[in-house]
């Protein structure tokens, strides 16, 4: 009794001491599970991000005998003022995401309503949306430049339909149509994956809500306003988070296709970037217009949380 | 147990880290010469089958012959060469001999990678201009063949428009170059006068486009200070060129959209092309040696100009034997590869003893006249540290004016982008 007594304490502080051990232990584990993914983010972002901060106070060249100098916030100042590429770029990435985000949304949504009826062959309706997702931006945007020639396929399908009234149009070297006919490309090669998505969503709303919705006698726009998509919402903030960051950071359709002609009409901040940084080696002011990108994405993002968060 | 597991964890996750650092410093050291005598050589024609053989050639000779320092050749893909370039040399890697484009020697001897030449005077003198690289009065670069820009027009076309054909002693003038483009694209045959290579990108617009500039009296920099492109680039005769090129688009002479690689001309959708040395024999294989006419440049008022200056040999600065790597330079520059060269890729030797010798260079050659136009009338592209964003920037300012923006704007944006550039570089002065 009086041995149990003593004993009994005695394990209990032994248990949480174990416990607690047995926690640390784990966590240490964690810790050195993750190491190496944390030390190549580290390496390839972390590093990068600050001395990209860094950079962008200086005039570092990419190949120059002279170190780089402490210039302060030149390089803002002269992206703000005396380079209107640099001001066209900010507002061609604007405008390329307030188009694409809505439309391509929407458009893979309602793809996805579509792909997901229960008929026969859905499946190859959805491998073909599919098909331009898996294939490379770069090949796709070469293709696409092919069918926007003068007498390219588009030129000719016009002018079939319009029985010859048509004029042909260069699109990509029209200052006017450049931009639209990226945004058509970009939403045709990506509108699958967010198909993809949408659809993920759908299947992963409860059918029970449907018969519910049934029995009380919903039509179809009652149902998808009240039972699909409420149970899209995850979906939703997902989808249009990723959207909009990969719209921001537009590069390959333009260095394949325009090379931020014509005028400038197709440029974008991460292709002035690299035209900056790298290929005039001024990586004191492509580190800035990085850091300008990376500001202006997280701000975005910051106020699209703030904006699709559930309200409870 | 636990014990050893965290250690085997912990080992784990040491060697990983440790095998990452290996790797990223298993290149130090690795490229250039060792104690062995070898000396190391980097090349960009990896996708090049008939150029690299040439060079190998040359090697296996050089080492039967110099058995002390034999050199190890290394071939990149001209995509990434300069690339890897300037990543050996930051991390202090580079090779004993390396070969480079022309208008970027500069750079890279203003940079440090480069070594002044120690190659005979004979040589030297013997060498075309247009095949050395000079800066600061100082040879960095020899090239061992050089071509030419030049006109290639389809005879018939010529014979039923009516236009007569211009020689390179007597280049067409502006006015009979714009009447001849008139006449040319009223041929029912053709979609198009000319195809001026617009859907060529990068390097190609200056090199092909500049010398009109410079034809027109203009230039793309002040090349007496190589401080200042004000009036050179934006100035009357600039703008002058700009209109003029625009309008040979405006009035549809020429496509702004043609195809690729030449081939609007190749499938006779078009009389005349304005390419480089190196189409004459595949337009010649297709529309016959006879039909094919090579052009000299036009001369708008300044005389002609072509672009000069390709692909040459250099000494790296961290060569640990640079006598070698010299005398292997030396080696490589005799009449006899030379001459490989030349059958291999088209292009004419930079020496002229070693033309007689030459498959289309000979009297009588199928490329005669694209020796006579490079060497008669080639321009080299500024020899200026500077000159990758000169050509970045003019690049874009030509291609603005292309499809159709105001010229003296566009030129002024572009003036002031590359003096911009030259000052915060404080006037790529040589250290």
């Amino acid at each position: 009794m009086s041995a149990s007594r003593t004993t009994a304490p005695t394990r209990d502080v032994g248990a949480r001491s174990s416990r607690s051990s047995a926690a640390r232990k784990e966590a240490r584990t964690a810790w050195l599970m993750s190491s190496p993914a944390l030390l190549l983010l580290l390496l390839f972002l972390g590093i990068p991000i600050v001395l990209t901060f860094a950079l962008s106070f200086t005039n570092a060249r990419l190949i120059s005998p002279n170190p780089p100098a402490f210039i302060g916030l030149n390089n803002f100042i002269r992206a703000f003022s005396s380079d209107p590429t640099f001001i066209r770029s900010l507002t061609n990435t604007a405008f390329f995401a307030l188009v694409v985000v809505p439309c391509q949304s929407g458009l893979a949504l309602a793809l996805a309503i579509l792909v997901n009826q229960k008929v026969r062959g859905v499946t190859a309706f959805r491998t073909m949306i599919f098909m331009p997702v898996v294939t490379s931006m770069v090949v796709v945007s070469i293709l696409w430049s092919f069918f926007y020639e003068k007498d390219g396929l588009f030129n000719s399908i016009l002018n079939t339909l319009t029985g010859g009234g048509w004029t042909a149009v260069a699109w990509l070297n029209n200052p006017g149509t450049a931009m639209p006919a990226i945004i058509l490309l970009s939403i045709w090669q990506a509108v699958g994956l967010h198909m993809i998505i949408w659809l993920s969503g759908l299947q992963g709303i409860d059918p029970a809500l449907y018969e519910a919705a049934a029995l009380d006698g919903v039509n179809g726009w009652q149902r998808f306003r009240y039972v699909t998509w409420p149970g899209l919402h995850s979906t939703m903030v997902f989808i249009l988070v990723t959207i909009t960051i990969a719209a921001l950071g537009l590069f390959v359709q333009v260095d394949v296709m325009t090379s931020g002609g014509p005028q400038d009409a197709t440029s974008t901040l991460v292709y002035h970037a690299v035209r900056k940084g790298y290929r005039e080696q001024d990586m004191g002011y492509g580190s800035a217009i990085s850091l300008i990108f990376f500001i202006a994405v997280l701000v975005i993002s910051l106020i699209q949380r703030r904006l699709t968060r559930e309200d409870d | 147990m636990s014990t050893t597991r965290r250690t085997f964890l912990g080992l784990g996750a040491t060697t990983a880290v440790a095998a990452t650092l290996a790797a990223c410093s298993s290149q130090q050291g690795g490229a250039s010469s060792d104690s062995s005598g070898t000396i190391t050589l980097w090349t960009h024609n990896g996708g090049n089958k008939e150029e690299l053989a040439v060079v190998k050639n040359a090697v296996e000779a050089f080492n039967a012959a110099n058995p002390d320092t034999p050199v190890e050749v290394k071939d990149f893909p001209q995509a990434s060469y300069n690339d890897s370039i300037a990543a050996a040399a930051v991390a202090g890697d580079l090779p004993d001999i390396l070969d480079l484009d022309g208008p970027i020697m500069p750079n890279w001897a203003y940079s440090g990678y480069l070594a002044p030449l120690q190659i005979s005077s004979e040589l030297e003198d013997s060498i075309i201009d247009s095949a050395k690289g000079y800066w600061n009065d100082t040879l960095y670069s020899v090239g061992p063949y050089d071509t030419s820009l030049c006109f290639l027009g389809r005879k018939s076309a010529f014979e039923a428009a009516g236009v007569p054909i211009p020689t390179i002693d007597k280049p067409w003038t502006k006015d009979e170059f714009d009447a001849a483009l008139a006449k040319l694209a009223e041929l029912p045959d053709y979609d198009y006068a000319i195809d001026f290579s617009v859907a060529d990108s990068a390097e190609w617009w200056p090199y092909a486009y500049a010398p009109m500039l410079q034809s027109f009296g203009g230039d793309l920099i002040d090349r007496e200070t190589f401080e200042t492109a004000e009036g050179f680039l934006n100035g009357d005769a600039a703008v002058q060129w700009g209109e003029w090129f625009r309008s040979c688009f405006a009035n549809g002479y020429a496509s702004e959209t043609p195809a690729t690689d030449g081939q609007d001309f190749l499938q006779g959708k078009v009389p005349l092309y304005y390419a480089g040395g190196w189409k004459v024999l595949q337009s010649q294989e297709t529309f016959g040696q006879d039909e094919v006419l090579i052009l000299p440049p036009v001369d708008f008022g300044q005389g002609a100009r072509v672009g000069g200056g390709s692909w040459q040999w250099g000494v790296s600065a961290t060569s640990s034997n640079p006598t070698a790597a010299n005398a292997f330079i030396e080696f490589l520059m005799q009449d006899e590869y030379l001459v490989e060269y030349s059958n291999a890729i088209g292009n004419f030797p930079s020496v002229a003893s070693a033309t007689p010798e030459t498959e289309y260079y000979a009297e009588g050659g199928a490329l005669e006249p694209v020796y006579e136009i490079g060497t008669k009338y080639a321009l080299l592209r500024p020899a200026t540290p500077g000159y990758k964003v000169i050509s970045s920037i003019f690049d874009k300012a030509a291609r603005d004016i292309v499809s159709g923006a105001d010229v003296k704007s566009t030129l002024d944006q572009a003036v002031k982008d590359i003096d911009a550039d030259i000052t915060s570089n404080n006037g790529y002065q040589a250290n």
